[in-house]
């Protein structure tokens, strides 16, 4: 038994951290979405030329930013689940990957609304837009490999692989596309304001961090679920409280 | 007894897939007639208006050849795998990388060069001019080897699925990207009279990239997928 | 098309709000409920398997006694 305690300590004692610490990441992620939108919307002045359409942007630039520092975390992970063999990490990159895709989806949709009164259309082959679509595929393709592979430890090498694959490819993607962008059409507007008021930068500094928390809660709840079910066979598992106690009952 | 070298192994590995796939014609005259077929409907499509089509041919012709490549992909390892040939390459004493490299460079000659081959005939059908032709045919030939070697991997992740061959689409088509902006972009560039010599050798650089870090790649592959 | 753009200058703040926040609220919140419905699905099955074995041990237990 104590080979089999040691075996599994990792994943053993991070379930019993993360239950700890998602409440706490909820709780605050909550409070600073809250304190952000108040900012963004009441205390925030218009902008000159965007006028009030400008506000997509406190949930559009953190939605894009964490949909690719997300993607890298999923590749740091994958890698350091490829090459040290460590079950826990190769879980973290498979729930980590949802997230990131919502993320994208989020980023997709609001800059499609923030482009109508802007550009004029709903979508335009903006570079930066095309690429957060390509990196919504890179995503899909990322959960549907590991979906599509019974074997847990097969899915997660191979999603793994493809991860690294996809890492090392989204900077060639990101300046073809740029590449491309810049011989077919000029320059895109940009952000107006070449000094943001304050209350911008801390209406979006805020929508960041709490959108940052969400995503480390929401992630840790989801691994939490992916080690139970992939360590289901253990005696640990069979030990906690909440799953102990129905048997209990039953006798 | 003689020294077996790596040259000798990849020519061996090429040779054996090429002799296969001459057994199995109707494959690679699938994969034609996908091309010449997609490539044939963008006019139905799009309407027959010769400016519009000399201004799409080169997407046009592209987008068909990278939708052909991923046809075939799904063929590269598989038949291997079902019977068993697989298991004992990776058993064998040579590198797997240099293994892999040949059926990569089979695969190419016989799914990617045809293409390649057909490309001018489906060109005059869209009216481009011979100059456009030309730089249509030395981006194709750069960039359809970068396909098949960048659809190993693919193929090696998804190998032995259930629904693999859409599977691998997915998996391969965002990472073809670049090389599809390159290749029109070529052409994009010689008709309207600018260099193309930063696209050709961009897409060059993708092309030795490819060469020599994806068929270490899909070796690792073959090992997760045959575990 | 037209009336929308129209109503969408008249009215911008509507449109921010039920555009782009109303939207990765409701992502949000489908997210969350999807994560704690996974979770109750696994707990359930692990206790599920948990309490075949115990039946499988008990019987053993029974059938060594008789």
């Amino acid at each position: 038994m104590a080979i089999n305690w040691f075996k599994y300590s990792a994943p053993t004692t991070f379930y019993g951290l993360a239950g700890k610490m998602i409440p706490w990441f909820a709780f605050f992620a909550a409070i600073l979405f809250a304190i952000g939108l108040y900012i963004g919307f009441f205390v925030a002045p218009m902008d000159a030329q965007q006028g009030e359409f400008y506000r997509i942007m406190f949930i559009h630039v953190p939605a894009s930013i964490l949909s690719m520092f997300l993607y890298l975390i999923m590749a740091g992970y994958a890698a350091l689940g490829l090459i040290f063999n460590t079950r826990l990490s190769a879980m973290m990159a498979s729930a980590i990957a949802p997230t990131g895709a919502l993320f994208a989806l989020i980023s997709l949709w609001t800059g499609a609304l923030w482009g109508k009164p802007m550009w004029g259309a709903w979508w335009l082959w903006d570079a930066r837009l095309t690429s957060e679509l390509i990196l919504l595929f890179l995503y899909l393709g990322f959960i549907a490999l590991h979906a599509s592979i019974e074997d847990p430890r097969r899915a997660d090498r191979a999603a793994a692989l493809l991860a690294i694959v996809g890492s090392v490819n989204v900077p060639i993607i990101y300046f073809s596309v740029t590449w491309w962008n810049t011989l077919h059409q000029g320059s895109t507007i940009k952000f107006s304001g070449t000094s943001m008021h304050i209350a911008m930068q801390q209406a979006m500094f805020t929508m960041l961090a709490a959108c940052w928390l969400y995503a480390i809660a929401v992630v840790l709840a989801r691994v939490r679920s992916i080690i139970l079910e992939r360590e289901r066979n253990t005696a640990w598992v069979t030990q906690l409280p909440g799953i102990a106690d129905l048997s209990e009952v039953k006798q | 007894m003689k020294k077996f070298t790596m040259l000798d192994l990849l020519v061996l590995v090429i040779r054996r897939d090429l002799v296969l796939a001459m057994r199995r014609r109707a494959d690679v005259f699938t994969t034609l007639i996908f091309f010449v077929m997609v490539a044939s409907l963008f006019p139905l499509g799009v309407g027959p208006e010769p400016d519009m089509l000399r201004k799409m041919a080169a997407g046009v012709l592209w987008v068909a050849a990278l939708l052909a490549s991923m046809l075939s992909l799904g063929r590269l390892f598989s038949a291997d795998y079902l019977d068993g040939t697989l298991e004992q390459m990776m058993l064998a004493p040579q590198s797997l990388s240099i293994l892999v490299l040949g059926k990569m460079t089979a695969h190419w000659m016989v799914s990617g060069l045809p293409l390649v081959l057909m490309a001018p005939v489906l060109g005059l059908q869209f009216d481009m001019s011979a100059q456009a032709i030309g730089v249509l045919i030395i981006g194709l030939l750069l960039g359809t080897p970068i396909l098949s070697m960048v659809g190993a991997i693919g193929a090696a992740l998804t190998l032995g699925l259930r629904g693999g061959g859409v599977l691998l689409s997915l998996l391969v088509l965002p990472l073809c990207i670049p090389v599809l902006i390159f290749g029109t972009g070529a052409v994009e560039a010689v008709s309207s009279g600018l260099s193309i010599a930063s696209h050709l050798s961009l897409l060059g650089a993708l092309l030795v990239l490819a060469l020599v870090f994806t068929p270490w790649v899909t070796a690792q592959a073959l090992r997760i997928s045959m575990e | 098309m037209i009336s929308l753009d129209i109503w969408m200058r008249e009215n911008p703040l509507t449109y921010v709000w039920f555009g782009s926040y109303t939207f990765a609220l409701i992502i949000f919140a489908i997210e969350i409920a999807m994560v704690i419905h996974k979770r109750k699905i696994t707990l359930q099955q692990v206790r599920l398997m948990r309490n075949a074995r115990d039946e499988t041990r008990e019987d053993a237990k029974e059938e060594d006694a008789a």
